[in-house]
């Protein structure tokens, strides 16, 4: 039996939600290049993951496992209304520019990973610890790219000057691409690698591996 | 007419629902080793949402919208609060019934599409189409030709991944990058590829 705190911090850098599970990479690229989206949408995925993971474990021995599917996503689609409608009420400018990400948090792979793989088969709060848990690797992976997407893309964060630009008569000119969203794909690769160089035993076996160049030339 | 073409070249290129706005991206990444499964699953995507994408247009502009409900007699009810529940249950109820009926009808289809297709009610790429039809008031025409084009766009994106990564199994990637690090800078060169679509206006 794991302990509560293995549940906690294992997802955050072990057992990575998106570098290694593959899981909830969608919004993980869309989202982060402003910071202060970033963190919206990390607190929002985190609660949704934790009270879904604690709402399903509590009836899970009551769901017939041929419609479990449809019950997990009522579940998780009325957490989501609650959280786009406070997202409405109190941060409409953040909701604008979180546009669809918000709903689509429902089909966020971790959310309904997690229900799957962990809380249909535990405790109410051992789930609702292992939601937060994950829902922290995700937020480290989410904010580490922003920090790296924001600066270097616009030279502010959170609305900060860090890097002063050149067009305010600074000397940083902002590399454009870094706002693009192909940089996240570049950025979290990059990130995957790092990760894997320091823990050897996350890297995945090559399919083929490559045979010794055996030709010898002349000049060899 | 011209603009419902221009719709449908938009929805498959410039705005490619994987490379451009990362929808699906799990099933993307997880599912593009081989081409036919690809390709399998690129074929299950396009049909789910050329039939959720309009279903879900019509439920929103006769029942959900703002006084959509006007030919019920209550002119002032607003239920848009309820969309994402209806949206996702419209999801996964068409693709029971998508399954049930390839499984009777056309089993080898079925065959060939396998688990791949109750996996397609958590494709974040069919509720993203759904969302951006709502969030631009698409009509119902034009949501037809949306929902065909974004999941051709989005089969075609992962079958050339596919293709990418059949030929890079052969090439000597460093340890740390091998699999899934590879595959996430790869996606990256393409949505580069993608982007210089984004000029074109038609």
């Amino acid at each position: 039996m794991q302990t509560i705190k293995e549940t906690l911090t294992g997802p955050i850098i072990k057992n990575n939600p998106i570098a290694l599970q593959i899981l909830g990479i969608c919004s993980a690229l869309a989202v982060t290049s402003s910071m202060r989206v970033t963190l919206v949408m990390c607190i929002a995925l985190t609660l949704v993951t934790a009270f879904s993971s604690m709402f399903i474990s509590a009836i899970r021995n009551h769901i017939p496992s041929s419609i479990r599917i449809i019950v997990q996503m009522v579940i998780i689609a009325s957490l989501v209304i609650v959280v786009d409608q406070f997202l409405r009420a109190y941060a409409f400018n953040i909701s604008k520019q979180l546009s669809v990400f918000v709903g689509l948090i429902i089909t966020n792979c971790i959310v309904m990973g997690r229900a799957e793989a962990y809380a249909m088969s535990n405790p109410p709060v051992a789930s609702f610890v292992d939601g937060i848990g994950n829902g922290l690797g995700y937020s480290a992976m989410l904010i580490a790219v922003a920090l790296v997407r924001e600066p270097l893309g616009a030279g502010k964060l959170l609305g900060f000057e860090v890097l002063p630009l050149v067009t305010d008569g600074g000397w940083y000119v902002p590399n454009g691409l870094l706002l693009l969203p192909p940089s996240a794909f570049f950025i979290v690769g990059g990130f995957i690698w790092a990760l894997r160089s320091v823990r050897k035993e996350q890297v995945e076996k090559a399919e083929f591996k490559l045979a010794r160049h055996t030709a010898v030339g002349e000049g060899a | 007419m011209e603009a419902l073409l221009s719709l449908f070249v938009r929805s498959i290129f410039i705005e490619n629902m994987a490379l451009s706005f990362f929808l699906g991206m799990c099933t993307f990444l997880a599912l593009s080793k081989k081409i036919e499964a690809a390709l399998s699953l690129g074929i299950a995507v396009t049909v789910v949402m050329a039939i959720t994408v309009p279903a879900n247009n019509l439920i929103y502009h006769y029942l959900l919208a703002d006084g959509a409900l006007a030919w019920a007699g209550f002119p002032e009810l607003n239920l848009s609060f309820l969309g994402l529940l209806s949206y996702i249950g419209v999801i996964a109820a068409i693709v029971q019934i998508l399954e049930m009926f390839l499984d009777k009808f056309i089993p080898s289809l079925y065959n060939a599409l396998g688990v791949f297709l109750p996996l397609i009610t958590v494709n974040c790429a069919i509720l993203g189409g759904v969302l951006f039809m709502v969030e631009r008031e698409y009509h119902f025409a034009q949501s037809v030709v949306f929902g065909v084009g974004s999941g051709l766009g989005w089969a075609l994106a992962i079958v050339a991944l596919a293709g990418i990564r059949e030929k890079l199994k052969y090439s000597d990637v460093p340890e740390g990058l091998q699999g899934l690090g590879i595959t996430f800078i790869s996606a990256g060169l393409m949505a580069l590829g993608f982007m210089s679509f984004g000029g074109i206006d038609i």
